[in-house]
């Protein structure tokens, strides 16, 4: 036997102190108040009127990104899946290449866009058409979200939809069935795993963003992300911080649960 | 029809990842500060970009981690592949559902969890504690892209080595090694390219005065944008497009030879 059990020694160590005891302590601050005694408060303080519409606003907002990541991923992919072998790997490429733009200045990008002297109002002007206020709105923090994660939807969709046979297509076509019949009852179910990582890849950063609500909504809009994220870097109260990523992991944990019913494949697709 | 409209929203697409990109790239060579205006080409935000040390340094940390991190995950996460090869398959399952965490996990947690981690054992906050996270989430992607290469027969070669007079390091660089080394590779790359583009991470276990590039662009878009960083976007775009371009001909040329 070449595999000896010490080899993993490393990586055990790694896994105690790089995620069981960090998340250990999350939990510890998290059911711990300021003077140090066993407390509720720091979680049930996501009941607060503030924190309760941030979490309600960012649920909301990555609820409409993943919906329109998807409505323009899975034609995407389908549009892929029918285009010639070299045309296809070119696709492909110009899909992954953005990904390689670190995002913070992906988003930047929109806010150069989108800001008052920004590219577009400035054409606006120029064509007569009076200056909008589209910076600092929930609409950008949304373009935002779309723009930097849609090719994570793109790819697991078309990873799945290219592997279906034809044969399978057209046989739903020569039993009868109408176009609308084959998508619905042939191939979306056969995507279902890679629609299910898509919306995992594209719903969990979203919800858990501070980044782009920072950049695009001008530190006016807050969702929970940036509620945690302040907590630790201007408050410094990391219980209050740890008791609310406490309950956004609840709803973390509840939303892949809720897909993997979807999936039979056990999440096998997730990368 | 069909292949006309799927042609137009492939274009529409495009359009809407590479507008975005295009607009820096322009604005990156703009004499003025503007971001609406065109006063001339010119090269003196490129000029700011390379002068400025805070950014050359942010550029030399966020290489240096990406390379350590890289490798510290590689072959901590090549040993773990071993060593639970020899495990009991219900040992091997409950390390790799640890193993998903970080993965599954929202980086804002992860990050969280590993800033608390380094207050509670007053680790002090710096160069080393980012190496150690970002080691941290790498290693999970070497081993799932080692696992899959790894398999009974790779033991029976191993085996069979042995048997004909091979020192147990001989053949394990002769036989096992080779077996694993294109899992080996893409794990290094993963981890390479994550280590490169994390910001969320380094944002929380980070010390202060220590920069990569991703917090360094976060605080400077904070205080204001700069042009410098269009010029930053446009030679970041620039290497990525260079180093996907060496990789794809290489990918086809290694396709054809098969």
């Amino acid at each position: 036997m070449i595999a000896k059990k010490r080899f993993a020694t490393p990586f055990i160590f790694w896994i105690i102190a790089g995620t069981v005891i960090p998340l250990i302590s999350i939990a510890y601050y998290g059911f711990t108040s300021r003077e140090g005694g066993f407390t509720f408060s720091n979680i049930m303080a996501m009941f607060q009127h503030d924190h309760l519409q941030a979490l309600g606003l960012s649920l909301l907002l990555a609820f409409i990104s993943t919906v329109i990541c998807l409505a323009l991923a899975f034609p995407m992919a389908m549009v892929l899946r029918e285009s010639k072998y070299g045309k296809q790997g070119f696709l492909i490429f110009v899909i992954i290449l953005p990904m390689w733009m670190n995002f913070l200045l992906r988003t930047m990008a929109w806010q150069v866009l989108l800001e008052r002297q920004g590219v577009i109002n400035s054409l606006f002007a120029a064509i007569g058409l009076p200056r909008q206020e589209m910076m600092n709105t929930p609409g950008a923090i949304v373009l935002g979200m779309v723009y930097d994660f849609l090719p994570f939807m793109i790819l697991p969709i078309y990873n799945t939809v290219s592997k279906i046979d034809n044969h399978l297509i057209e046989a739903s076509y020569d039993l009868g069935a109408s176009k609308f019949k084959t998508y619905t009852k042939v191939i979306i179910p056969l995507a279902v795993p890679g629609i299910v990582s898509g919306i995992t890849m594209v719903f969990i950063p979203a919800l858990t963003t501070f980044v782009i609500s920072n950049m695009l909504g001008g530190g006016k809009i807050n969702l929970i992300g940036n509620i945690i994220e302040q907590e630790f870097t201007v408050n410094s109260n990391w219980y209050l911080g740890s008791g609310l990523s406490l309950v956004m992991m609840v709803f973390i944990i509840a939303s892949m649960l809720l897909l993997q019913k979807f999936d039979k494949t056990g999440g096998q697709n997730l990368i | 029809m069909k292949k006309i409209f799927g042609r137009i929203y492939i274009l529409i697409i495009m359009l809407f990842l590479y507008l975005p990109i295009l607009t820096l790239i322009v604005l990156s060579f703009n004499e003025a500060k503007s971001m609406s205006v065109w006063t001339g080409f010119s090269l003196r935000w490129y000029q700011e970009l390379f002068h400025s040390k805070i950014m050359m340094g942010a550029i030399a940390n966020t290489f240096s981690i990406a390379i350590l991190a890289a490798l510290i995950a590689t072959i901590v996460g090549t040993m773990a592949v071993l060593g639970m090869a020899a495990m009991k398959q219900r040992t091997e399952n409950v390390l790799m559902a640890f193993n998903n965490i970080p993965m599954l996990n929202a980086d804002i947690v992860t990050g969280i969890a590993l800033m608390l981690f380094f207050l509670m054992i007053h680790w002090p906050r710096g160069y080393m504690t980012i190496l150690f996270s970002h080691a941290t989430f790498c290693i999970p992607y070497v081993i799932l892209s080692v696992k899959p290469r790894m398999n009974k027969n790779t033991d029976r070669l191993f085996e069979a080595a042995l048997d004909l007079g091979a020192s147990e390091k001989y053949a394990f660089r002769k036989i096992v090694l080779p077996e694993l080394k294109p899992g080996i590779m893409s794990g290094f790359l993963l981890s390479f390219t994550m280590s490169v583009d994390d910001f969320i991470i380094t944002y929380f276990t980070r010390g202060a005065g220590i920069n990569t590039i991703s917090t360094l662009i976060y605080s400077e878009v904070k205080i204001g944008i700069r042009p410098s960083l269009f010029a930053l976007s446009t030679i970041i775009f620039v290497v990525a497009l260079v180093v996907l371009i060496t990789v794809n001909l290489r990918q086809s040329r290694a396709d054809r030879a098969v």
